[in-house]
């Protein structure tokens, strides 16, 4: 087990009149290796559970256990859980800094106090697993395009050789293509390396296509915890806290009203297609 | 010509921008073309889109619509209005407004109304009619209940919400949208384009609205698709997304429902291209399955 979460609450402001819960008695353990869609409207406490998971807030009360260990006991090395749980936040290519690419992916290994060899091999591997070639590392970050950007500011993160990845929103404000990318490549490296990824976003599809657990966030609690086909059969109670179903769900209800023979709970393009190929008398028999 | 023109909120011609990098000394060190000989016009009362991958030059072309940009060469109208003249620049941004991807950097109020009142003020607007233009403003985008909350106390969608309030209640012929719903939940982006629609057909305002979600441009009157700095498809939304291969080659897509309905039609179903809405594929869908069910 990687990471437990045991009655965790969290309120800003805890001493103050402008006191605000925002995390309510969570409890989510996370298995080694799992792909999560963490899911939930602007405000749901989403963020905030995430700078939970390395320590970057501290639950006013509650456990959190990192591989059986609980963090918030005196001894435990928080330096340690920041560089096993690498947080990539929303827009991560305003944090780059250095001359160059390779430089600034050198940093974090760096500042773990690894040697400058060891350093640089990580720099490279990490760079390699997102698809960033060597003609870049000798080039200015500022002068990439915005999905190149990001891929750098992830493999900052990368290369400090986390056991679990959580990125905030990663494909926020990229086009379609850098979109897949980001995401195919995030789900490559999950495969070849084993690591846990929790992945915070705002589309439905995204999360239907690419995760095998969602957990949906609901005014700093935990509504649903469970795989993606059965998180998207509650298609008005998630409408209702502001979420969706994917297009294609809604696509296959309203088919389903009109009397076409298909099921309501496909949540992948894919599936949607062959569903409705079934229906139309021209598509394999299961 | 110049009644011609009128017509027109925007026209360009042969727009042109270069952004210019300096080295550290501040020496020229060379140029980048972000927008590469672009001539079009929007028509007012229009909803317009314009898609693109990153880097293709939208943004840098939505800033020149209200001269946040004036072109390295080429000439940009707004409301008949050469950009390039410095006298038109405060009439242009009444004309044109803007709203930005990120709720946060866009409010500065302390107090809803307040933030909405700062344009009209700082146009010297009379206070009387500044509280005329909020209200009427507020209750476009839906946003009147909130005027005395805080903004901090408010959802994205409902912060890019007051952003369209605060341009709207500079009574723009024009709002351009750059990339609105980047930063928002499901619920956060159906809200702001359900405004901005709403501003189009009930006041008439002109809409650019520059988008990632292809969802968002299906209801457009035209589409403009921009790649390397020049516009390389316009048409009406059925028209560009009938061209499935090349927009993902431009790296865009089309609408889900527009792609699976393509997707049915390569494994053989016979579909039309261009289907935009669930429910033209429901009737296209239900017409082949009655033929099934006549044979």
């Amino acid at each position: 087990m990687a990471i437990k979460l045991e009655h965790v609450n969290y309120i800003y402001g805890a001493d103050t009149e402008l006191s605000v819960a925002a995390l309510k008695d969570v409890c989510i353990s996370i298995e080694d290796g799992q792909f999560i869609g963490l899911i939930g409207h602007t405000g749901s406490g989403k963020s905030t559970l995430v700078q939970h998971l390395n320590g970057l807030l501290k639950a006013t009360d509650g456990a959190i256990y990192y591989n059986g260990k609980n963090i918030y006991d005196k001894d435990y090395n928080m330096k340690e859980l920041r560089s096993k749980v690498g947080l990539v936040f929303q827009y991560p290519e305003h944090q780059l800094f250095e001359i160059d690419v390779f430089t600034d992916v050198c940093f974090g290994p760096k500042n773990l106090g690894l040697s400058r060899e060891e350093a640089e091999s990580r720099a490279r591997e990490a760079l390699e697993l997102v698809g960033i070639g060597e003609e870049y590392y000798g080039q200015s970050p500022f002068d990439l395009s915005g999905g190149q950007k990001r891929r750098v500011a992830i493999a900052g993160v990368l290369a400090m050789k986390p056991e679990m990845l959580v990125l905030d929103e990663p494909t926020a404000g990229l086009d379609p293509k850098g979109r897949d990318e980001i995401l195919g490549e995030i789900s490559a490296l999950r495969e070849k390396t084993g690591m846990t990824i929790v992945l915070v976003s705002h589309s439905m599809e995204d999360v239907a296509n690419y995760v095998n657990r969602i957990i949906v966030m609901n005014k700093g609690s935990v509504m649903y915890d469970d795989e993606p086909k059965k998180v998207f059969r509650h298609v008005k109670e998630l409408e209702a806290v502001g979420l969706a179903a994917p297009s294609v769900t809604y696509i296959m209800h309203t088919l389903k009203e009109a009397g076409l023979a298909v099921e309501t709970d496909a949540t992948t393009l894919t599936e949607a297609r062959d569903a409705i190929l079934v229906a139309c008398g021209c598509g394999k028999e299961k | 010509m110049e009644k011609e023109s009128a017509k027109e909120i925007i026209k360009t011609e042969g727009l042109t921008f270069d952004y210019i990098r300096h080295d550290e000394e501040g020496n020229e060190e060379g140029a980048i073309r972000a927008v590469d000989n672009v001539s079009l016009e929007v028509k007012q009362g229009d909803f317009i889109a314009i898609l693109g991958h990153n880097g293709s030059g939208k943004s840098t072309l939505a800033k020149h619509i209200n001269a946040l940009l004036v072109p390295t060469s080429g000439t940009v109208w707004v409301d008949g209005r050469r950009t390039s003249e410095e006298s038109n620049v405060w009439d242009i941004r009444q004309t044109a407004g803007m709203v930005f991807q990120n709720p946060d950097n866009q409010i500065i109020g302390q107090v809803v109304e307040e933030d909405v009142g700062f344009g009209p003020e700082n146009m010297g607007v009379p206070t009387q009619e500044i509280w005329a233009r909020v209200e009427e403003s507020l209750k476009a985008v839906g946003m009147y209940e909130y005027r005395k909350y805080s903004p901090n106390k408010l959802s994205g969608g409902q912060k890019q919400r007051v952003s369209i309030a605060g341009v709207l209640a500079m009574h723009p012929k024009c709002i351009v949208l750059d990339e609105p719903t980047a930063m928002l939940d499901p619920s956060g982006r159906r809200e702001v384009i359900r405004a901005a629609r709403a501003l189009n057909d009930v006041e008439n305002v002109t809409v650019i609205l520059i988008t990632h979600y292809m969802e968002e441009v299906i209801h457009a009157d035209k589409v403009f698709v921009m790649d390397e700095g020049q516009v390389v498809m316009e048409g009406t939304p059925r028209e560009v997304f009938s061209r499935v291969e090349e927009l993902k080659s431009l790296r865009l897509d089309v609408p889900q429902v527009t792609l699976l309905a393509y997707e049915l039609k390569k494994k053989g179903l016979p579909l039309p291209d261009g289907i935009l809405t669930t429910q033209e594929l429901k009737s296209e869908l239900l017409k082949i399955t009655e033929k099934q069910n006549g044979n």
